[in-house]
């Protein structure tokens, strides 16, 4: 009884963190928002049983991925959005997008609430039982994404790195000139011979 | 145990518990004037009771009357927000923290016998929750460095920001090898498998059962995410004025302070558990000594941690800021890698 009135505290928490992150005007605002929402949905994975989940939520999502956000909208020192009165293409197509979309949500939650609910507390979420399904059952995949990643990780360290020849000729000329870097590379994009 | 005893317990367990933290706190901060006063051949704090113990007493008295300015062009709601932030979570990871071994209280006049361990939760999943709290601490900082709207307050939030997420990978990394060899990750059961001795001496903590490396990778981790010498740029004054809290007086810039110190009270405690065998010492004694002595030397190791503390601050420049991220990502993150690889392998062989 304790833990569903817990569980429905923090639901609603997330559900007010959500709509106040389309309500603010501000970024920084919006943000806190989000971290928010992220943090009552670690308290509903934690009610649920999955504590490795809650914590790796905290860890990555709330610790890590939203400073970066944070960071990000600090350093662009974006100020606040303007409000505008809304177009109309957004009303006629939002408010029945939003209609239908309820509709089939409710519809799914009612059609199958007997087979697939969960109990507070019955899910095996430890870090034992992830560790025995990452490692075991589900070890390709976990991989493959591992390897995803890296992937995209290293096409962001080529994308913000300089051409190797043009970091060589800057280098060795005796008095460094920022724009003859940009011109070296147009001329070699060109064809030409300087 | 009914839920009334057990929400008595709770309750006069955590009033012990904050109210030691904070007393910790204040007196951390005595121990950093002391101790820096005397590496520099001064005195430091005398006048105040004697050997100026009761110094933190007068800092606070001096905080709570200073005028408490807010200038105009802050950004008000965060701009409060923050010191709190910071605050909260420097002082709720102490929740999880063991300091001893089981209490057993005799027979009572209306409850009885009554026993509890001496930490106020147990949770499966303790490491992973001291290490989310600290990573929530971050934005404390942040958003102090962003609000003040000031230039080098900015400056010192987002060196902050970036140097505590860097230095957590490294940090969660190094503490995998521990991990490992408990085979859990709730915090009693990690100080539990460190009990016993080899050849009748050697303790077996893990710092000398092969997570030496490990220490030493989470020793400098935890410097960095404390923001303390020589990884204090986010408050380099020669360049930042005071970083982050530039903008801050009176009681707002104390909490930022209280949050350091709980930090580093925090991050000693964590090196205390998992490195140095928790409780674990010499017991002996009648039974009220066998209870109190497992805590006293949780709490003289804690205290050396803190002691090391303040002698580096002291003792050692700062780093330059790309130094810093060099070091960061190029050294003690593959050496907290090759840690698990090696411990893994070693654990998989024996076993």
């Amino acid at each position: 009884m304790f833990h569903l009135i817990l569980f429905l505290f923090f639901g609603a928490i997330c559900v007010a963190g959500a709509v106040n992150l389309l309500m603010q005007s501000h970024p920084i605002n919006s943000a806190l928002s989000l971290v928010v929402v992220m943090g009552s949905l670690a308290v509903e994975y934690l009610l649920l049983g999955a504590e490795f989940v809650a914590a790796v939520q905290v860890i990555v999502y709330a610790g890590a991925i939203m400073v970066m956000f944070l960071i990000t909208i600090m350093l662009l020192n974006a100020g606040k959005e303007e409000r505008s009165h809304g177009s109309r293409v957004a009303m006629l197509l939002g408010v029945p997008g939003v209609v239908i979309g309820g509709a089939l949500i409710a519809w799914t939650i009612l059609a199958r609430s007997t087979t697939d609910s969960v109990s507070i507390g019955a899910l095996q979420g430890d870090p034992r039982g992830i560790a025995k399904l990452l490692f075991h059952a589900f070890l390709l995949p976990f991989e493959v994404t591992s390897v995803l990643i890296l992937i995209a990780i290293m096409g962001a360290v080529v994308l913000v790195s300089r051409p190797e020849a043009v970091v060589r000729s800057a280098d060795s000329s005796p008095v460094r000139q920022p724009e003859p870097m940009i011109k070296d590379r147009e001329l070699v994009a060109a064809g030409k011979d300087h | 145990m009914n839920i009334t005893t057990f929400i008595i317990i709770s309750l006069i367990k955590s009033a012990a518990v904050v109210g030691v933290l904070l007393t910790a706190v204040a007196y951390s901060v005595w121990l950093e004037r002391k101790v820096s006063a005397h590496i520099q051949n001064r005195w430091g704090p005398t006048r105040v009771g004697p050997f100026g113990l009761l110094q933190p007493l007068a800092d606070g008295v001096k905080f709570i009357f200073k005028e408490d300015l807010t200038q105009p062009h802050v950004y008000k709601p965060l701009y409060i927000a923050a010191p709190i932030i910071a605050v909260v979570f420097a002082i709720s990871s102490i929740a999880v923290i063991p300091f001893g071994t089981w209490i057993q209280v005799g027979p009572l006049p209306v409850v009885g016998s009554l026993g509890t361990y001496s930490q106020i939760t147990d949770v499966n999943i303790g490491l992973l929750l001291v290490l989310g709290i600290t990573s929530m601490g971050v934005y404390g900082i942040a958003l102090a460095g962003w609000s003040s709207n000031n230039k080098y307050a900015l400056l010192g939030g987002l060196r902050a920001s970036a140097q505590m997420i860097g230095y957590e990978v490294s940090l969660g990394l190094s503490l995998v090898g521990v991990v490992i060899m408990a085979g859990s990750l709730s915090l009693r059961e990690i100080v539990d498998a460190q009990g016993g001795v080899f050849w009748g001496f050697i303790p077996r903590w893990n710092v000398f059962h092969g997570q030496t490396l490990a220490f030493f990778v989470f020793m400098i981790a935890a410097y960095a995410e404390t923001n303390r010498m020589p990884f204090d740029l986010p408050e380099a004054e020669s360049e930042l004025i005071a970083g982050y809290h530039t903008e801050y007086s009176a009681m707002k810039f104390a909490m930022f302070f209280m949050a350091e110190y709980a930090n580093m009270i925090t991050a000693s405690c964590m090196a205390t558990m998992l490195f140095l065998g928790g409780w674990h010492g010499p017991i002996f004694g009648p039974y009220f000594l066998r209870v109190l002595l497992p805590v006293a030397w949780f709490c003289l190791k804690v205290f050396v941690f803190m002691f090391v503390y303040v002698w580096v601050r002291w003792t050692l420049p700062r780093f330059r800021y790309d130094q810093l991220m060099a070091f960061g990502w190029k050294v003690l993150l593959p050496l907290a890698v090759a840690n698990i690889v090696v411990t893994a392998l070693i654990v998989a062989w024996r076993a």
